[in-house]
């Protein structure tokens, strides 16, 4: 019950013990993660064998090899990375150019179209996976049996990835960005062409200025969405894996740390994006 | 003049159709079209390299192959259990985020909730998999205590599974949850105390018609999403596993079957769209409002 009505002894003894047992649920995987990785141990398992930092910097004396030597795991971490740039790029452009037409333009059909935008948020990932690759690979098919064109972006590779990552971050980066754009007051754009300005400085000085809280925001969501996505990713991966690929099939066979390794060096680097945002949130409410 | 209005007309429709291109095409090549085209893949039957004939054989072997029909109503069955323990455990969570909390507390509270899931579900399952599988650190715990004889195996189980799930779809859930019930009025929960209600009948007749939209929008989310996972259930179920997108894969990857893999897919993606229509239907809300919500 609410704090203005009397509660008994035991209601808020037993929220305040939920309240600590959900805590504890909530972080303890991520701890465990975290302590492993530091384990002198070939195997993230107890007992503890005592600190170590091979399982980051490697040791050859005892075959180990270290997350920084580990040139699978950084080539993987290099190809999430360029997928989540091209996929970050794609989607705030194309999101910005929707919230402006589903904002500012009229035309026949719009209800619908709005309509259809929301729906690659209600198809699970793997089906978007599996109907891209198909769709995909139908037409470079067709490319290859009409007109000899070898089309191989359209095999499964880092191309389709990106597309099938794309296909539904930008949905979320228009509904970020339409969001903001929806609550700007045009009268400003009004004055400022009255007093002479043009309408792509006007774009520039006064429109895009007003969003970039909502672009740097939707950045961020599409890159981390992208880092981390592994249902599209899976179906349309071809050669190079991204990192959540090789971590599931290390995961199958039963790693060594370094995979905890790994996943604390995503832990920090996924809190420090977070803290900047809020930071700079902080910021603009003061 | 005339010639002025002509261009600014002219110069409005160039516009238009530049804004408009790359929602066609991010839509139509993207979504609208690998759809029709995965429809029309299920519906055929290869009779000999490269020439097929439409025909509805890969959703007969659905229903006359107990094992894929079996694995669909398993998942369906699973994800509908995880999302009500979803919904109960989050629950006193939002309850305490938005109505017990004071001032920051509540902002604080909120935040922390949201902190795990900014890091990839990989790395929460591998924390799951370190604690629960047979050498990892619960069942060593256990040991010492003397609570089993010798360590057990925790993963590869059904509950290994949900317990998954859920830890993955709590977000998706606290955050609709903590929207709906922030905008309910506490005098509304005075009044009825004060006329004498228990705590039970405030939650009933009150609390939960309020949160009503909140509750469904976090339950077909969460729904949704438990049904297309695919690392969790594989991860912690292992090879008992038996999750339908698991079917999808190796149909489609493994074994090349794509006319197999495109009626499996649409059968999930029947069953999660009914599923989004039925919340829909029962909470009265229009799906446009539940997007924007969560």
């Amino acid at each position: 019950m609410i704090p203005s009505l009397p509660r008994p002894l035991w209601l808020r003894a037993s929220t305040a013990l939920f309240l600590v047992a959900f805590l504890v649920f909530l972080f303890l995987p991520l701890v465990i993660v975290a302590v492993f990785a530091f384990n002198n141990a070939n195997y993230p398992a107890p007992p503890w064998h005592g600190f170590t930092l091979d399982w980051f910097l490697g040791n050859e004396s005892l075959g180990r090899v270290g997350l920084f030597k580990d040139r699978a795991l950084l080539a993987s971490i290099w190809t999430s990375f360029v997928v989540a740039c091209w996929v970050t790029t794609l989607s705030v452009v194309v999101g910005t150019a929707n919230a402006f037409l589903m904002e500012r333009a009229k035309f026949p059909g719009k209800g619908a179209l709005s309509m259809l935008m929301l729906v690659p948020l209600v198809i699970p990932g793997v089906i978007l996976g599996i109907s891209i690759l198909a769709f995909a690979s139908r037409v470079a098919d067709f490319a290859s049996d009409v007109f000899g064109l070898e089309l191989d972006f359209l095999r499964p590779g880092l191309p389709l990835v990106v597309l099938g990552q794309f296909s539904y971050i930008v949905a979320i980066a228009t509904l970020t960005i339409s969001a903001r754009l929806k609550r700007f007051d045009r009268t400003l754009e009004d004055a400022a062409l009255n007093l002479g300005a043009t309408r792509p400085a006007v774009l520039r000085t006064i429109t895009l200025p007003y969003l970039r809280p909502a672009l740097i925001g939707s950045a961020a969501i599409a890159f981390l969405m992208s880092f981390e996505n592994f249902n599209t990713t899976l179906m349309l991966v071809g050669a190079d894996s991204p990192l959540t690929i090789m971590m599931y099939g290390r995961m199958r066979e039963g790693a060594t740390p370094v995979l905890n390794a790994v996943s604390l060096f995503l832990m920090v680097a996924s809190a420090l994006l977070a803290l900047t945002l809020m930071r700079r949130n902080d910021r603009k409410d003061a | 003049m005339l010639e002025a209005t002509a261009t600014a007309a002219w110069h409005r429709r160039l516009m238009l159709g530049l804004l408009l291109a790359p929602a066609l095409i991010w839509l139509f090549a993207l979504i609208v079209l690998p759809h029709l085209d995965l429809a029309l893949l299920s519906f055929r039957e290869s009779v000999a390299p490269r020439q097929y004939v439409p025909s509805l054989t890969q959703y007969r072997t659905f229903f006359v192959e107990p094992l894929y029909w079996h694995v669909f109503a398993r998942t369906a069955i699973l994800s509908a259990i995880a999302t009500a323990l979803t919904l109960l455990i989050a629950f006193p969570v939002a309850w305490t985020i938005a109505k017990l909390a004071r001032g920051r507390m509540g902002a604080l509270l909120f935040v922390v909730c949201l902190i795990p899931f900014w890091v990839s579900e990989t790395v929460r399952t591998l924390g799951w998999m370190i604690l629960l599988r047979e050498s990892g650190v619960l069942p060593a715990f256990l040991a010492h205590l003397g609570v089993t004889h010798g360590p057990i195996e925790l993963l590869y189980h059904d509950a290994t599974i949900l317990v998954g799930l859920v830890y993955t779809s709590l977000l998706f859930m606290v955050v609709p949850l903590v929207g709906s019930l922030e905008s309910l009025d506490n005098s509304l929960i005075e009044a009825a105390y004060d006329l004498g209600s228990g705590g039970f009948a405030i939650l009933r007749k009150i609390v939960i018609p309020h949160a009503a939209p909140g509750i469904t929008a976090g339950c077909i989310v969460v729904f949704m999403l438990t049904l297309g996972n695919y690392l969790t259930p594989t991860l912690l179920g292992g090879k008992n596993s038996l999750w339908f997108t698991e079917q999808i894969y190796s149909q489609f990857i493994t074994r090349f079957n794509w006319e197999q893999g495109a009626a499996f897919g649409f059968l999930l993606l029947a069953l999660s769209t009914a599923m989004v229509w039925f919340g829909l239907k029962l909470s009265g809300q229009r799906f446009s409002d539940v997007m924007r919500r969560t």
